[in-house]
């Protein structure tokens, strides 16, 4: 079993606030991982309001999420034989249907 | 060191046995565990004295006060036989603890003190969790070997084996059973929980035939929880969250068994006999439990208990299914993801069911097998008989075999009048639980 991180990227303005129905279809869906005994990690939420970029030059800026199309909303580890399983799981995730997308790497372990 | 009574009066036996424990708790309260011997031997010897006593005489008029004089009495002569030997073996057997006999006495307080301690001494994480069981029935619930070895359908020697090696490592163990330490509580309340939660699952999905031992094994757990809600140390959520539990349990368990001991499905009880009661008390214990914020895997299986003896809500299985996800986020066992697909599909339809269902890869197990020939005999009856067929080979236990046949024989229209079965009570289909103090998976 390999593990991969599944990320999710969401273009929801700041503040966005899931519907209870839409919470359930998330939780449907999550659940349906862990009940296939192949959840890692259920991760979390990043907050997109807390957030601060450092880089080199200049001193932290607050993160640049009103700029680009899309921000790192939240993430979650699963284990799988193969990244096609992965990508399966990932279809299925309702964030797609609301213009999100899922960025899937293999995580991988160093000794 | 048994207790034995030739009275096969039921509640005799169960006054016995309640008041044997209670007495060894007490006495091993002060004798302190290294000398659990003692104190089983005095409590051994009072209860013989009783039935041999009372089988003459007729029962005392308040039997648990006869009892405790006895014991106590008898408590007395040990010290005085010890005063004899003092000299020689004085060194060798004289419990630290014990000061004078004076001291020593049967009160409330004393009992309910002596019996939380026992409660937490019994959970040693030094002893495997089926040696735990084993040990809480004797020494808590008073249960003989004979009755331990029936419930859990293990030989005698088998369950001799474990409270010998359990009993030697609780005399090893430091634990101070005079006085229960903050520090103690807090390190062994989780196994102390899941003790008595597998306790009561043991009783109440058990493959055993005994009725009245599971429906006793039920019941202990059940005081034994309540014990722990009388003291605030022990009284946290995560206890009422469990005690709810088995109260919403246990509410059905008549309902369950029919006169000739065949299992009753949940869609085919008589929800009259439902104890409303306890149903209450299930509430209470329920509403004690969420006052915090936290969720504990009593509190979400507490949460479903209380689905499964609410009457029909809409959303009643979409609450369940809420539930079951939680569960299965806690913690995976083949058992909830399972029940958490049969919730699915009464959400989603037995379609969308099914599509989880064979993702699940549970291909080893009979429950699988048979949730996808419920799922589909709607749908396609040939793959449901033919799935049931699967279970039918898989299962070793006689009851899910006679609801199985009873199921194949309907759908094959050999059998129409037989009760249709429903795979939706997540008690049934947590049989599976069953069989962790089984013998074939015993260390």
């Amino acid at each position: 079993m390999k593990e991969f991180i599944l990320i999710f990227k969401n273009t929801h303005t700041v503040g966005f606030k899931p519907s209870p129905e839409q919470m359930e279809e998330r939780m449907n869906w999550l659940a349906g991982i862990a009940a296939q005994n192949k959840l890692a990690d259920k991760g979390n939420t990043l907050s997109p309001v807390n957030a601060k970029i450092v880089k080199a030059v200049n001193a932290a800026t607050d993160g640049p999420y009103t700029e680009i199309k899309e921000y790192i909303s939240g993430y979650m580890i699963v284990k799988t034989g193969t990244i096609d399983e992965a990508v399966e799981f990932a279809k299925a995730n309702p964030i797609l249907k609301n213009g999100g997308c899922i960025e899937i790497r293999e995580v991988i372990t160093l000794n | 060191m048994t207790m034995k009574t030739s009275l096969s009066n039921d509640t005799l036996s169960h006054l016995f046995r309640l008041e044997y424990a209670k007495m060894t708790a007490v006495l091993c309260h002060y004798f302190g565990l290294k000398y659990m011997e003692i104190a089983e031997d005095i409590a051994s010897e009072t209860f013989l004295k009783a039935s041999e006593n009372w089988a003459v005489n007729g029962i005392p008029e308040n039997p648990t006060a006869w009892l405790y004089k006895v014991a106590k009495n008898k408590t007395k002569d040990y010290f005085k036989h010890l005063a004899i030997f003092e000299n020689k073996i004085k060194e060798a057997i004289r419990p630290e603890e014990i000061e004078e006999e004076k001291s020593f006495d049967f009160t409330q307080k004393i009992i309910a003190d002596s019996q939380l301690a026992m409660i937490f001494s019994v959970c040693n994480p030094s002893n495997a969790i089926e040696v735990q069981i084993c040990l809480a029935l004797q020494i808590l619930c008073g249960f003989s070997v004979e009755e331990i070895s029936n419930a859990f359908l293990t030989k005698k020697e088998t369950i001799k084996k474990r409270l010998f090696r359990g009993k030697a490592n609780m005399r090893n163990d430091n634990f101070q059973i005079k006085t229960l330490y903050e520090s103690e509580i807090h390190s062994r309340l989780e196994a102390v929980l899941k003790t008595l939660y597998l306790l009561f699952n043991e009783g109440y999905f058990s493959q055993s035939n005994d009725y009245l031992i599971r429906k006793d094994l039920c019941s202990e757990a059940t005081r034994l929880a309540f014990i722990l809600t009388e003291n605030p140390l022990t009284n946290i959520t995560q206890t009422n969250a469990l005690l709810a539990l088995f109260c919403y349990q246990s509410s059905r368990i008549n309902a369950r068994i029919d006169d000739e001991g065949e299992a009753i499905l949940f869609e085919q009880q008589d929800k009259s006999v439902w104890d409303r009661q306890l149903i209450e008390k299930g509430n209470y214990y329920l509403v004690n439990a969420c006052t915090g914020n936290e969720v504990s895997k009593y509190h979400l299986e507490a949460g479903i208990a209380y689905w499964h003896t609410t009457p029909t809500d809409k959303n009643k299985w979409n609450h369940i299914l809420q539930l079951y996800n939680k569960l299965v986020l806690i913690e995976y066992s083949p058992v909830t993801a399972l029940n958490r697909t049969f919730a699915l599909a009464k959400v989603y339809g037995n379609k969308q069911g099914i599509e989880e269902a064979e993702k699940l890869g549970l291909a080893d197990n009979n429950y699988y097998y048979s949730l996808l020939g419920y799922l589909y005999k709607d749908i396609d009856i040939q793959k449901a008989i033919s799935h049931y067929k699967t279970a039918l080979i898989q299962t070793k236990s006689k009851a899910e075999k006679s609801v199985l046949t009873r199921q194949i024989r309907r759908l094959t229209g050999i059998e129409e009048s037989c009760p249709i079965f429903q795979f939706d009570d997540y008690d049934e289909v947590r049989e599976l639980h069953h069989g962790i103090l089984c013998e074939s998976k015993s260390r």
